[in-house]
């Protein structure tokens, strides 16, 4: 049992590396994930300033434009990893392991995360700089803690989403970008969610990233603190109870159907 | 006596929307420690799916199967302990890491310690020598390289079966030869390690295995070790015939009188074909060569030739694997 479990975090701290190493390596990422978040950042504040909005909607998109960083890397680097994998033949190599499946999902959920904050701090601290965004934190804790449990929740949506993945074909590419932009839109990456439609708001409450995004933004820019965005906690605790055994219990579902079927080694379908 | 692997009956079915498709058929065979057994067949006819369903990537649909004395469905993490797979043509790893890190990653799922994995990579890029790419991207490397890689991640854990699917696809014949020769070291190293492999190169079989089984769509049809499957067929006359003709449909040939079997191929460069015939009796050669004038190909040359583990397919199937391979894909 315990031989197991040492066995499975050397596992997850193994594909952590290679998630981090291999982003790294090449340096074209500071244009793709540092530059060209803050030319889109950059047209949503010049738009709000050219309307007059109050200048925390400058914060708003910053900590928006911050946190999208995080949802691409659950889309494409996460929920997507496991087809990839099946594509190169390396989803063989693992399943031929004697490990846990959701070692390698917590090591590429863990790598994401490191790799992402790295670029999420560098727009966030270009942003704020570049737009001079008015700051309240008064409870940096809070905004930690809100952070840890908005990038928990999402990083088990991915695990959830990895394990679905894990049998599709050539369509888990669209279905990736079929979910970018409305989830884009429904968790109001730039601009608060509380001014969409109350049905539509309804919709974006099955989301994490909903209450991860205005807890934060609460947090940092109006400078509210621990007991007024208790709710948003209260969410997101639900949403980590309900995803993580979901994830498990799909990946073990999706492995047995793909060994039924023979879908889990076959490519190209 | 356990043997190291087992199957009973093992039966495969794959349903898809328009077909059912029977993978495997009733397949026992028993593989003893030590041994490297070779599965012999065309494209399709179920080597693949016999390693997946041993390696636990794939369930059986009936039947029983024991790897290490494990079953294959109850016991997975057990069998997945004790086994590695090799396939060729595939990819070892990560592209964007170097050949060493792509290395340690793959021996961390196997619970290696860091130094005994940097130990373990050292000497299996030694013995297949490619120590020189130890720094280089995975990406970069050639085919041959690539699979010398997959073979060292394969042994990374020192499994006690290797399951080796194709490994020398597409390779050419240095690269091969090398990684042919390796494979017999280890399977015969003091430890014993056993080796199932699959292949469709008829010389790669005769020159590994102990033991060879023939599978044709999803069948064993023969299994017995290479020197005794040909030895059945002393008696058999085999004819080498070259003939001046790449284009030509010689499909008459398995009609004529006395004909068991045939095989060919095609030589695009001499634009000639070399054709194999297995008759009843030496007599029918002549009515052979006599058709192939009828029909206006020409023969350059006639030779007697020992049998082969192709002429054993040739006797079992009726035709070589390229031949099966179109009629399958027809």
């Amino acid at each position: 049992m315990i031989e197991q479990l040492i066995l499975n975090l050397k596992v997850a701290y193994a594909r952590l590396w290679v998630r981090v190493k291999g982003s790294n390596r090449e340096p074209e990422w500071i244009i793709a994930e540092l530059v060209i978040p803050i030319l889109t950042l950059s047209a949503y504040i010049y738009l709000y300033k050219m309307l007059k909005a109050p200048a925390e909607f400058a914060g708003f998109v910053v900590i928006g434009g911050t946190m999208i960083a995080f949802w691409a890397n659950v889309l494409w680097n996460m929920s997507a990893q496991f087809y990839w994998e099946k594509e190169t033949g390396v989803l063989e190599l693992y399943l031929v392991a004697p490990i846990s499946r959701m070692a390698i999902l917590l090591g590429m959920a863990l790598g994401g995360i490191v790799n992402t904050t790295l670029r999420a701090v560098a727009i966030l601290m270009a942003g704020t700089l570049i737009f001079q965004v008015p700051i309240m934190l008064n409870e940096p804790g809070t905004a930690f803690l809100m952070f840890l449990l908005t990038i928990i929740a999402l990083y088990a949506l991915g695990m959830l989403f990895a394990s679905l993945f894990m049998l599709y074909g050539r369509e888990a590419w669209h279905t990736a970008s079929l979910l970018q932009e409305p989830v884009h839109f429904l968790s109001g990456f730039y601009f608060p969610a509380r001014y969409l439609p109350f049905v539509v708001q309804l919709l974006a409450s099955i989301l994490p990233l909903t209450f991860g995004l205005d807890g934060i933004r609460r947090v940092i820019i109006l400078g509210e603190g621990l007991i007024s965005i208790m709710p948003n906690i209260i969410a997101l605790i639900i949403f980590i109870i309900i995803l993580m055994p979901l994830a498990k219990f799909a990946l073990n579902f999706m492995e047995n159907l793909g060994k039924k079927e023979g879908r889990l080694t076959l490519r190209w379908q | 006596m356990q043997y190291c692997i087992e199957t009973r009956d093992l039966v495969r079915i794959f349903k898809g929307k328009n077909q059912t498709v029977k993978a495997l058929n009733r397949v026992s065979v028993s593989i003893e420690e030590g041994e490297i057994f070779g599965l012999l067949g065309p494209n399709g006819a179920g080597k693949t799916t016999f390693i997946k369903v041993l390696t636990t990537l794939l369930l059986p649909t009936s039947g029983e199967a024991y790897v290490g004395g494990f079953n294959v469905v109850k016991e997975p993490n057990k069998v997945r302990r004790i086994i590695n797979l090799v396939s060729g043509g595939e990819t070892p790893g990560y592209g964007i890491l170097s050949v060493k890190e792509n290395l340690w990653f793959f021996s961390q799922l196997y619970g290696l310690s860091t130094s005994t994995a940097k130990e373990k990579t050292k000497q299996l890029m030694s013995d297949l020598d490619f120590e020189e790419y130890a720094n280089v991207r995975m990406a970069k490397l050639s085919t041959g390289y690539k699979q010398r890689l997959n073979l060292a991640r394969g042994l990374m854990n020192d499994p006690k079966i290797l399951f080796l699917d194709e490994p020398t696809l597409g390779l050419d014949v240095l690269t091969a030869k090398r990684i042919r020769s390796y494979i017999i070291n280890w399977a015969k190293q003091e430890t014993k390690g056993t080796v199932l492999l699959t292949t469709h190169y008829m010389a790669e079989a005769d020159e590994m295995c102990d033991r060879v089984a023939i599978i044709d769509h999803g069948k064993i049809l023969a299994c017995d070790s290479p020197q005794v499957l040909k030895e059945k067929l002393r008696e058999i006359p085999i004819a080498k015939l070259e003939v001046s003709s790449i284009h030509a449909d010689l499909s008459f040939i398995e009609n004529l009188k006395g004909v068991v079997g045939y095989s060919q191929t095609r030589n695009i460069q001499t634009g000639t074909t070399t054709l194999k015939v297995m008759a009843r009796d030496e007599s029918n050669f002549s009515e052979i060569v006599s058709k192939l004038n009828e029909e206006k190909v020409k023969v350059l040359s006639i030779n007697k030739a020992e049998p082969t583990l192709e002429d054993v397919y040739i006797s079992l199937v009726g035709k070589g694997f390229e031949e099966e391979e179109t009629s399958t894909h027809d």
